[in-house]
């Protein structure tokens, strides 16, 4: 079992044209910008992408909008991205806005072989529409289903090669539901360490779920709200 | 004189008791942590991943692996824990979050509430706010009484798509501080200097005033 590949590029390998991805992250808290720059590269296109949000116009998933690589997008929030706007509104994007606790429970839900689960979130909303609703205790609930990709793009801040995957403050978000949902997942890291490195009573994403890992490189890490406060 | 938005976080926060986990939404509701009562043990919960969320952090010391749920760079308290978008949901599902404080774009008599989307023009998202909504026992929505048309944004119907159904018991405004009660937004404090008829009149949705309502204290 080697899960080690090279680079992005390689890790990409079988990734084709209408395939349906998942992409770790919150804003650009913890995208695997290794990856989604690959992509970019590999040129694919049609692309399904299951993310919380859309990057900004000119990182993270912004840079697939701008190269029309993506079709669909379900996400929770997009409100950083004006070019998104902008496909959404014109219908030259197709988006599914999904609440952001029912994105990651969906993503939860795929990679543990629960179909379907009944939330309150959006009862009476137009995301319910169409979908079946159930009341259990005398509240009403709205049926969602699991969500699955052919591949999962998650970033860590440190993995073993047995693609045991520890993440890093905030930037840990929707990654460990992602890698869970993934039919392929990759991970980047930016420390790739050996077995035995990692504490495993510390591990947030256990090996079984990572097929494929590397290190990154050059990570930008960009920050979307820099606020601070001044020393008094 | 309307409160500005540190009045109002500053209202909100006499909301706060001891022990409360909170999550304030982005914008006003966010300002709230700046007037916690010193010595009161408040946690705020950042539907991203934090329990137990700090200041801003000093210049220099940005971490970009450490933000909000607003995208802002902050800091972890002594205590904090980290955890991923599901269980950050399954705590604020499961009703384990004492106070949500949300913004909003509209409100209506029968506590409907609308804030993610204003259909051809604007699709923002809905992010957590559903969630949080259809949930949380106890939402404070905090907004402007008016749109930048002037337009009353307590309503007798949302007129937008809405973000949750009967979910608003309480609002404060610039104007003064509302209950939901019985399809009805019943007046329970007068903002400093503003006068029931201004609110009558910016008022859309039944209001009811008690008499004698009482001045807010800020």
């Amino acid at each position: 079992m080697n899960k080690v590949v090279s680079n992005a590029d390689a890790a990409l390998e079988g990734l084709r044209d209408g395939m349906t991805l998942m992409v770790g992250g919150f804003g650009l808290c913890g995208i695997p910008e290794n990856l989604i720059a690959a992509l970019v590269r590999s040129g694919v296109k049609g692309l399904t992408c299951i993310s919380n949000n859309a990057g900004v116009d000119d990182f993270g998933l912004g840079l697939l909008l701008k190269q029309r690589q993506i079709k669909k997008m379900i996400a929770s929030y997009v409100g950083e991205n004006a070019e998104f706007e902008r496909q959404l509104l014109s219908g030259e994007l197709e988006v599914d806005l999904t609440p952001q606790g029912t994105l990651a429970e969906r993503c939860r839900a795929g990679g543990a072989g629960i179909p379907a689960f009944f939330t309150p979130t959006g009862y009476g909303t137009e995301v319910a529409e169409g979908k079946e609703t159930r009341e259990f205790d005398g509240k009403m609930y709205v049926m969602e289903h699991w969500l699955r990709a052919d591949f999962s793009l998650v970033k860590a801040w440190k993995g073993d090669t047995n693609g045991n995957l520890v993440y890093r403050h905030t930037a840990r978000n929707f990654n460990p539901m992602m890698a869970m949902a993934g039919n392929i997942t990759i991970a980047e890291v930016e420390h790739l360490v050996q077995p035995g490195e990692l504490d495993p009573d510390q591990i947030h994403t256990p090996g079984i779920f990572v097929h494929r890992i590397f290190q990154g490189e050059k990570y930008e890490k960009r920050i979307e709200q820099r606020t601070v406060r001044q020393r008094s | 004189m309307a409160l500005d938005k540190n009045q109002m976080a500053k209202r909100i926060a006499r909301e706060l008791q001891d022990g409360f986990y909170v999550n304030l939404g982005i914008g006003i509701p966010t300002l709230v942590a700046n007037h916690i009562p010193p010595g009161m043990d408040v946690t705020l919960q950042s539907e991203n991943g934090i329990l137990g969320m700090g200041e801003f952090p000093y210049d220099g010391e940005e971490d970009a692996d450490l933000i909000n749920a607003g995208k802002q760079t902050v800091t972890l308290k002594a205590g904090a824990a980290i955890f991923d978008s599901a269980t950050s949901f399954a705590m604020i599902r499961g009703q384990k979050v004492d106070l949500t404080v949300l913004g909003a774009m509209e409100v209506a008599e029968n506590g409907d509430i609308a804030s993610w989307k204003i259909p051809g023009k604007m699709v923002k998202g809905m992010g957590g706010a559903m969630d949080l909504v259809a949930s949380a026992q106890n939402i404070i929505v905090c907004m402007m009484h008016t749109n930048k048309h002037g337009d009353s944004k307590l309503l007798k119907r949302c007129s937008l798509p809405l973000t949750g159904v009967g979910c608003v018991k309480r609002v404060l405004t610039d104007l003064g501080m509302f209950d939901i009660t019985d399809g009805a937004f019943v007046l329970k404090e007068l903002a400093p200097g503003v006068t029931v008829d201004e609110v009558k009149a910016k008022t859309e949705g039944r209001l009811v005033v008690v008499e004698g309502v009482k001045e807010m204290v800020v």
